[in-house]
């Protein structure tokens, strides 16, 4: 799965396509447009689409970097930003062994997993309110 | 670690947040091939989740079963769900042997009877029972022994769902599949040699989290891994539909990436999740090294008519059939032809050429 | 029995059975044909017999004005099918790798895209075939069982590759499976039925070529 894989196992990948790439910007459009007009977020699991040697990495290439860029560190790190365009979010879960683990593409105007849980902030307050005692 | 507690106490035992859990249910649900709209459900199913007893039996087969799941390369989800299920039983993994082993099994049977899991990997041997043995008892009678309070049986390997290569051509050892000898309890067949790891954690999560058996094929596989042919998810697929072959394994078609399909490819009889989830955490798959798919997932994968045979080909020799055919062919044709010319033959010698008096008589009458 | 087990024995004993009924049945029936031998002709020959025979094999292969004209459905849509079916028998890949697979020579294939479109004229070709039969009153009262069941086994196959090849309906191998059984049904009907005339057609003209030949006249 790309970049974060130091091992070559391709064998032959001159110029193989699949063509999935370009439907995918696509969805993610129609994505973009659902989101303006109802609010409805989207997710997509890159792991549940076929895709050739490097054709993960142009995808990538082609969303680009934005103005976000937050590192998680939970069960291992997490790597989620705003790509150049904005409602349009890369999340990608590692493992402690930074082997990737999961990557979604977003549309929504903020992860849900970057939000603060009310369970974690309960068990925060109480740490403090426990330390200021 | 208490056996039932949910898997969300586990895991807050473990000082892990809540977002850490969002995290692992959305890897989790990938793992299961869940759309993503699911992880909610994933999530709330997750926080109730019990933590089963699982039984593990292992049979006539290789240990690359348990080497694929153990030697997964994702320790993160899968050493949490195995944190999350208490494997009581698996006697190449635990510490105890002989009888202190075959205690735990029957104990983990007793306390949790009616609601653990049996996970088999490899086939049982119904020629003779002393092909395969674990403390005396024969593979046959540990399986309906230990499948009797089972919730659920996972066939885990191509060996436990089919038979695999035990049951090869020519079977001597009489290998049958857990299907064979079960027949009134739920089986998932996790198919593959080795099955993909995150396809065998992805079954188990499954049950840990719903508690219900995923929609399966006829084969008895998951849908969710095994709904789609490898074909139909090979990124060399656009080489096949525009008829672009590797002819042999160094030529110019192999070093470009085409399609395998002539070098014996089974992809399009296969069924698995190979093209997608990958091998060595997502690096490779067979196809995408060059090398044809074997089907191993499929039933008598080993008898297919050769891993290097193109799927199109028949698998017996059909140019000796065609001689030896040809041959008593020719041999009938000729004894025919013989009978036939004779008949002719004895035909014009009986022919009578008409006489007026024949005629004649005719007229008369 | 499961599908792969019913593909391999399609693959396997299923096409040698066929091959062994498609093989003895032809060439018994073409034996049989020879070696029922013709009666010398007494007559001088006035031409050659080997020159009219061959003339003919080749000649024939183009339909005459006449027969054009008068029955142009039934000789455009012959040579379709016709053409269709060599096609899609002999330039498709997997085909190819079979005929390879048994006889040790191969030759290139054809796009795909372009043997998917043969077969989709050629089915179309002779449902319109089936139709006009079942129309044309004379055709209609000419055919019999035979005429029917030799239509269906040589549909089948088109039929049947072409689901298995777009996956429509079942599983990939259970759709391989019936496809190759179909034209092991194609195979087996062979040699009993009127499909013989792939091989009996080339030595009746050749008899009608070299009667002609031999009298010095053209037929």
């Amino acid at each position: 799965m790309g970049s974060a894989t130091p091992v070559d196992g391709d064998c032959g990948s001159g110029a193989v396509r699949t063509g999935n790439v370009l439907p995918l910007l696509h969805e993610i459009r129609h994505a973009l447009q659902r989101w303006l007009d109802a609010g409805e977020p989207a997710m997509i699991d890159l792991r549940s689409i076929p895709m050739a040697p490097g054709e993960e990495d142009e995808l990538v290439s082609l969303l680009g970097e934005g103005e976000v860029h937050a590192r998680l560190s939970a069960l291992g790190p997490s790597d989620i930003y705003e790509t150049r365009f904005p409602g349009v979010w890369l999340v990608t879960h590692y493992n402690d062994n930074e082997e990737i683990m999961s990557r979604f593409i977003e549309v929504i105007d903020m992860p849900s997993i970057l939000k603060s849980q009310t369970e974690d902030i309960r068990d925060g307050q109480e740490r403090l309110a426990a330390q200021l005692r | 670690m208490a056996k039932h507690k949910s898997l969300l106490e586990t895991l807050q035992h473990q000082g892990i947040s809540r977002r850490s859990f969002l995290k692992f249910c959305a890897s989790t649900a990938s793992l299961m091939a869940l759309p993503p709209a699911m992880i909610p459900a994933v999530a709330s199913a997750l926080e109730q989740a019990r933590r089963p007893s699982v039984i593990w039996l292992s049979f006539q087969e290789c240990t690359g079963c348990t080497e694929s799941l153990t030697r997964s390369h994702s320790p993160t989800v899968e050493g949490l769900i195995f944190d999350a299920i208490s494997l009581d039983y698996h006697h190449t993994l635990q510490a105890a042997s002989g009888h202190a082993a075959e205690a735990a099994r029957t104990a983990a049977m007793e306390e949790n009877y009616g609601n653990y899991l049996v996970v088999v990997d490899g086939s049982i041997p119904t020629a003779n029972p002393g092909y395969s043995t674990i403390a005396g008892i024969s593979n046959r009678d540990m399986l309906l022994e230990t499948a009797t309070g089972a919730a659920a049986i996972i066939s885990v390997g191509s060996c436990a769902a089919f038979g695999g290569i035990p049951h090869a051509k020519p079977n001597p050892t009489g290998a049958v599949a857990v299907s064979d000898l079960i027949t009134d309890k739920p089986i998932i067949n996790v198919s593959g040699c080795p099955p993909i790891p995150v396809v065998i954690s992805g079954v188990l999560t499954h049950f840990l989290t719903f508690g219900t058996i995923p929609a399966l094929d006829a084969l008895g596989r998951p849908k969710a891994f095994f709904g789609q042919s490898i074909h139909d998810r090979c990124y060399r697929r656009p080489f096949y539909d525009k008829g672009l072959f590797a002819e042999s394994f160094d030529d110019e078609g192999a070093k470009k990436g085409w399609c395998l399909y002539k070098l014996g490819c089974k992809g399009p009889t296969t069924f698995n999740a190979c093209a997608t989830a990958k091998w060595n955490s997502g690096t490779s798959f067979p196809i995408q090294s060059g090398h044809p798919c074997l089907g191993c997932s499929e039933p008598d994968f080993w008898d297919g008519g050769g891993f290097y045979k193109p799927l199109s080909t028949p698998t017996e020799d059909i140019a000796a059939t065609l001689v030896y055919g040809a041959a008593a062919g020719a041999a009938a044709g000729v004894a025919l032809g013989t009978l036939n010319h004779a008949r002719k033959t004895r035909a014009q010698q009986a022919h009578a050429p008409v006489t007026v008096d024949d005629l004649e008589k005719g007229d008369g009458q | 029995m499961n599908e792969t087990e019913f593909l391999m024995w399609v693959r396997g004993p299923a096409f040698q059975i066929a091959t062994i009924v498609f093989v003895v049945g032809v060439v018994v029936r073409v034996l049989e044909i020879l070696l029922l031998g013709r009666k010398g002709n007494l007559a001088e020959a006035r031409g050659s017999a080997t020159a009219g025979g061959l003339r003919t094999i080749l000649t024939r292969m183009w339909p005459d004005r006449g027969t054009l004209q008068r029955s142009t459905f039934t000789v455009v849509t012959g040579y379709v099918f016709h053409i269709g079916l060599f096609v899609t028998i002999f330039l498709s890949a997997p085909h190819i790798l079979l005929i390879r697979d048994v006889f040790g020579v191969g030759w290139a294939s054809l796009p795909t895209t372009i043997i998917d479109a043969t077969t989709v004229v050629t089915i179309i070709t002779l449902l319109a075939v089936l139709v006009y039969r079942l129309t044309n009153p004379v055709q209609r009262f000419l055919s019999g069982f035979q005429d029917y069941f030799v239509w269906l086994v040589t549909i089948l196959p088109l039929v049947t590759g072409y689901l298995a090849f777009h996956r429509i309906g079942m599983t990939p191998p259970m759709l391989l499976a019936i496809h190759i059984l179909s034209v092991e049904l194609l195979m087996v009907s062979f040699p009993f039925t009127k499909l013989m005339h792939a091989f009996t057609l080339f030595m009746a003209r050749w008899y009608n070529g070299a009667i002609a030949g031999y009298r010095g006249v053209r037929s």
